[in-house]
């Protein structure tokens, strides 16, 4: 007979449960044949997490002395903390409640009434003989140190950014690029509103860059992270930009100078020149300019330094010699907020993308819209001079495609009638769009739809099959065809035109993967990264201290990229201002006495955690490092490793209250005596 | 007596993958059978490989061992030590005379609720077609060797 | 390496040429083609759309002979893109439908026979020759490159869309049979209408919406000022062979492009007589077209300076390998 006295609770969850499960049968069940475990009352309430459920505990607590809780309702994920916050209230301790789940796991994926009801039983003996075993923990005080680090000079980033240095905290910044400004800085006008991108960001961007409480590292990665929520310990490669910025004044006379011409890949997307020492574009912050070894005279040959023969300060601030510089820093919480790729168009190879001059894609087209773009902002073909009659805008290349992506973007649908409002104002050309669904679900956005309708473009409902330049009838010769089905009239139809903007997906970076794993969070199957709950906490990851903000974590447009920038600054911000952080006490200890020094578990922890004392041949294990994954514990042949709230009394008391019933609900006739 | 055989079967699984996955399973209210039950760990590394033997002995007929993808553990690379351990397991558990598609081994990360569904599904088929294991039936009640199956008997204290 | 080969009807009539120069160039690239024994024709597109069960079994005992013969692990290689496809497709539902397996192995029993599906490999001759031959083996046997000679590589609709099996190609638009032809050294102009219907049968249903269709064709390699098609099925080049005439007088064009098979032109690159490859059996002369092969690569085009204003082309990956 055991001595403690446990309430079972079993949640209706209005009919999730119940209409599956017989909850009121289960919690017959518990009351009497788990009497000599200890369950000393059994409920069922409709509603378990709602205060009056939480109060029917708390009662029962305070009137029957109860010393264990077992609640039988959703995921422990959802509200294994409600539930410790009221035995909390009723003066037990917090860890001593057990959650067990009969929704997830049986009432929503069981359709067998019956059997599901018995399952619902074994799985409550099993939370009860475990919780009896389970012991009075202490949550760990963790201190929050309040600098944070920020991965990702785009909009996210910056709007994190500034919300964190302007409630007074240090906060330091690396961005990938010389310049941070991100994706946004390449646009020309941004929907609904048309504001012109760079007007909005470049505040914002000079904000960051003079803001005392922002250390911006630009052209620098993150190479390696340690450390725990609190206390993270980053290494950051500077990469050598070859200028020294302590001199340098941004004067701009070297990439005048500059002889040698390169296609700039990055910043103007393929469609324009950079110099090999170069700003990527004119209002970038910092203001320093980069020399790109790769393509740099000096570099590869040896001759030139024109860049620093023309530098006008004193002394020079070109630095040939200059080397990579590796920062440590220690942060508290980490926001990453990395952004976007671009669906590379050639592998759609019958739109013709690479092979014919001018279908573009859409961040190409931006940069020609933008006034300091390569064209000044002239839409024109590929011949740099030509104004095009007709031009066709397809949307979802790359996405909601089997074959590629099968996600929607999001931005595409309002990017592309942006295209057709640009081209018909800059060129009066017949624009014609071709689209599977119009999206536009947002504030003004489908208003600015109506707009672009009644502007007089084109739209076609049906997927583009080929663009192709084979002209079949006259009127086709020299002009790309764009064969599609206009599916609302049911017909084939061959639409020649002068030029195509192929509007394509959003995609995670190349190297999220990689990123991820550093940083210590996971990937979804699209390789975009994983946030702690799809619906309610979009900026958190299951590690504690990394948060994830804007395109990184989905496609998505500016405002929901700075809403979510702000999201997780918010949630930093509230790290830091307490001061201090509670870990969950799953941990690890060795009952020395126990230890016979073999050092089979030394190895095992990846967080250093495991320490042997050569004098005494005992080991110990930090509380601060250990993560409390039990690796060790299983590998202890002594049992001399216990692991709090996932001990193997815990865990064999749960498999014996599992295997107390058979699939049937009849006893399981092969229970080994010593387990009873 | 033709009542079709329900094989009871364990799963471990572990708290920031797999449980998530067969939280997501619920979620998407993907049906799989119910003859599986999950005990939560924090992570595959913790599977002692004596809770597998415990399992089976205490009359489960299979065992389900769930984790993180390789590569992609909570912990870093202690899925990589249960997969050791597993491996090794599974040779002891074959010169036991336990079929090994009676234990199995399933990587499902918290998105793959719909693929953990139909391994399950899977699973309980293949040990159903299995039999029974009936584990102390099948040691003889001195310990010694090999015995067909026995009835199940009662055993006074 | 040995395989299963199985002709079809038109290798021995109108596609003659095709057969000597793939016997031709498998003999230097030491592939040996062992003939299927006793092979009967593969239906064609016809006689699937006339009765099902029929057709299945006409195949069908193609694959029950193949698997008899079981030549290199039952690869079974069809030159003609109708005859690949009929053997791929009937292996392929034979698979996926128990029923109609048995219907059929019923209907083979008659003769002694019986398939299993799943049991022969069907591939086609292209796919033998970029994927188990390789390009660096091919351009080792390259004695003749054909320089100055602008092909445009005609793929045809079939080959590419098996949809039973995994393309060895992109079905949209695939470049083994391009980059085959620049390993001979000739030089591939861009043919977008690469995997476009040729007509097939039409010919012989509604003459001229088949001529409408070979005459697209035929404009598309015109525009691009190719020297010949080359293709690697023989409805293929029968349709753009046989009828140009016909379409020129249709149309009032004068289209004058010889149609060759992708075999005959690696024959000649390998140094061999063009009598040897069948040629001469084309009703649109190849003989101007070949006199265009010089001994010297044409010149590398300069890196053309971009005009003022003209804005660059995005990097393809062909670019990066050169």
């Amino acid at each position: 007979m055991s001595k403690e006295k446990i309430g079972v609770y079993v949640c209706h969850c209005g009919t999730n449960i119940s209409g599956t499960v017989d909850v009121e049968e289960v919690s017959k069940w518990a009351g009497e044949n788990l009497e000599k475990d200890g369950v000393v009352v059994s409920r069922d309430y409709k509603f378990m997490c709602s205060s009056l459920g939480q109060e029917l505990i708390e009662a029962d607590i305070k009137e029957q002395g109860l010393t264990r809780v077992v609640v039988a309702a959703c995921s422990p994920h959802l509200h294994e903390q409600t539930f410790r916050t009221a035995v909390k209230r009723a003066d037990l301790n917090p860890y001593l409640c057990e959650m067990v789940s009969i929704r997830e796991q049986v009432s929503w994926v069981h359709t067998d009434k019956k059997i599901a009801t018995e399952k619902s039983k074994s799985v409550i003996a099993g939370g009860v003989k475990r919780v009896a075993f389970h012991e009075e923990l202490e949550p760990l005080q963790v201190p929050i140190n309040e600098a944070t680090l920020v991965v990702g000079g785009g909009i996210a980033g910056i709007q994190a950014a500034l919300e964190i240095a302007d409630s007074g905290f240090p906060v330091y910044m690396v961005e990938r690029e010389p310049s941070i400004g991100g994706h946004m800085a390449k646009f020309d006008k941004t929907f609904p509103t048309l504001d012109c991108a760079a007007c909005i960001l470049t505040p914002k961007m000079v904000s960051v860059g003079d803001h005392p409480h922002i250390n911006m590292y630009t052209y620098s990665e993150v190479e390696k992270v340690d450390g725990y929520v609190g206390n993270f310990t980053v290494t950051i490669r500077k990469k050598a930009r070859y200028v020294d910025t302590d001199v340098c004044t941004g004067c701009g006379i070297c990439e005048e100078k500059c002889p040698q011409k390169v296609i700039d890949d990055i910043f103007e997307a393929g469609l324009g020149y950079r110099k090999a020492v170069y700003r990527p574009f004119p209002q970038a912050v910092p203001k320093y300019p980069v020399i790109d070894t790769d393509n740099c005279i000096y570099f590869q040959r040896g001759k030139c330094k024109a860049c620093q023969i023309f530098c006008p300060t004193e002394p020079n601030s070109i630095d040939f010699e200059q080397q990579d510089e590796i920062i440590e820093i220690t942060v508290g919480n980490i926001i990453l907020a990395t952004g976007y790729d671009l669906f590379d168009a050639r592998r759609v190879p019958q739109y013709g993308y690479g092979r014919l001059a001018n279908v573009f894609t859409s961040l190409e087209f931006e940069r020609m819209c933008n006034a300091a773009g390569p064209t000044n902002g002239e839409v024109v073909l590929r011949d740099g001079v030509t104004t095009p009659e007709a031009v066709a805008i397809v949307h979802c290349v790359g996405s909601r495609d089997r074959n590629y992506n099968n996600y929607c973007s999001v931005i595409c649908c309002m990017q592309s009638l942006k295209f057709a409002h640009l081209v018909k104002e800059r060129t009066g050309a017949e624009v014609y769009n071709f689209y599977i669904d119009m999206r536009t679900p947002f504030k003004d956005y489908d208003e600015f739809y109506q707009k672009v309708l009644e502007e007089g473009a084109h739209f076609i409902r049906g997927r583009v099959a080929e663009i192709t330049d084979a002209a079949r009838m006259p009127g086709e010769e020299g002009k790309l065809i764009i064969q599609a089905e206009d599916t609302l009239i049911g017909k084939q139809r061959r639409i020649p035109v002068d030029m195509v903007v192929l509007s394509a997906g959003l995609e995670s970076r190349a190297d999220a993967k990689e990123v991820a794993h550093k940083f210590g969070i996971s990937c979804s199957t699209d390789e975009w990264f994983i946030e702690k709950h799809p619906k309610l906490d979009p900026v958190a990851t299951m590690t504690e201290g990394v948060f994830i903000a804007g395109a990184c974590q989905g496609p998505k447009d500016i405002p929901a990229s700075v809403a979510q920038g702000a999201a997780a600054a918010a949630r930093v911000l509230s790290r830091i201002q307490s001061k201090e952080l509670a870990l969950e006490p799953v941990r690890a200890s060795v009952i020395e006495e126990k230890c016979s020094g073999c050092r089979i578990c030394n190895n095992l922890c990846p967080f250093n955690a495991i320490i042997f004392h050569e004098d005494r041949m005992v080991t110990e294990i930090n509380p601060a490092l250990c993560q409390g994954c039990g690796t060790c514990v299983a590998a202890c042949p002594s049992e001399a490793i216990t692991g709090t709230q996932f001990s193997n009394e815990q865990i064999l008391a749960q498999l014996e209250g599992l295997l107390m019933l058979d699939v049937e609900g009849g006893l399981v006739s092969m229970l080994e005596p010593e387990m009873a | 007596m033709d009542k079709k055989f329900e094989p009871l079967i364990i799963g471990f699984t572990c708290n920031w993958c797999s449980y998530r996955a067969a939280d997501m399973a619920g979620i998407s209210r993907e049906k799989y059978p119910p003859n599986v039950r999950l005990i939560r760990l924090m992570c595959s590394g913790r599977l002692d490989p004596t809770f597998i033997l415990k399992a089976l002995a205490g009359g489960a007929d299979g065992v389900l061992v769930t984790g993180c993808h390789p590569g992609e553990c909570h912990y870093l690379e202690q899925n990589f030590k249960a997969a050791r351990r597993f491996s090794l397991l599974k040779r002891m558990l074959n010169q036991m005379g336990i079929e090994p598609e009676r234990v199995k081994l399933v990587w499902a990360s918290a998105a793959e609720g719909v693929r953990l569904a139909k391994e399950i599904t899977t699973m309980v088929e293949e040990v159903r077609a299995l039999g029974p294991l009936n584990w102390p039936g099948v040691v003889a009640e001195d310990g010694n060797g090999y015995v067909a199956h026995l009835a199940p008997e009662e055993v006074s204290a | 390496m040995k395989y299963g080969y199985y002709p079809g009807c038109s290798m021995e009539r109108n596609a003659i040429a095709y057969h000597h120069s793939t016997m031709a160039v498998a003999g230097a690239l030491d592939i040996e083609l062992q003939e299927v024994e006793d092979w009967n024709c593969c239906g064609a597109t016809e006689y699937f759309s006339l009765e099902l069960l029929p057709a299945y079994a006409l195949v069908g005992r193609n694959l029950a002979l193949a698997a008899n013969q079981s030549v290199n692990g039952n690869q079974l290689i069809a030159p003609c893109s109708a005859c690949f496809l009929n053997l791929a497709k009937t292996d392929h539902y034979m698979s996926t439908s128990p029923d109609l397996a048995d219907q059929v192995n019923e209907a083979l029993a008659a003769g002694g026979l019986h398939y299993d599906p799943g049991s022969v490999k069907v591939r086609h001759l292209l796919d033998i020759v970029v994927n188990d031959v390789g390009f660096p083996a091919i351009a080792e046997k390259v004695t003749k490159p054909l320089y100055n000679l602008r092909v445009a590589p005609y793929y045809g609709c079939l080959i590419v869309r098996p949809g039973t099996q995994k393309s060895f190609d992109d079905p949209e638009y695939p470049t083994t049979m391009d980059t085959l032809m620049q390993t001979l050294g000739a030089e591939v102009v861009d043919f977008p209408l690469k995997a476009h219907c040729c007509g097939g049968h039409m010919t012989q249903i509604s003459e001229n919406v088949a001529l409408e269709m070979i005459r697209r064709l035929l404009k598309n390699a015109a525009d691009y000022e190719a020297d010949v098609i080359v293709t690697l099925c023989p409805m293929c080049q029968l349709n753009l062979d046989a009828y140009q005439d016909s379409v020129n007088k249709l149309f009032g064009t004068n289209f004058n492009i010889p149609i060759l098979y992708f075999t005959q032109l690696m024959g000649l690159a390998f140094g061999m007589r063009a009598v040897e490859l069948g040629f001469g059996k084309e009703f649109v002369s190849a003989t101007l077209a070949l006199t265009k092969i010089g001994a010297e690569p044409p010149p590398k085009p300069k890196k053309k300076r971009p005009a003022k204003g003209e804005l660059p082309m995005p990097a393809m990956p062909e670019e990066d390998n050169q």
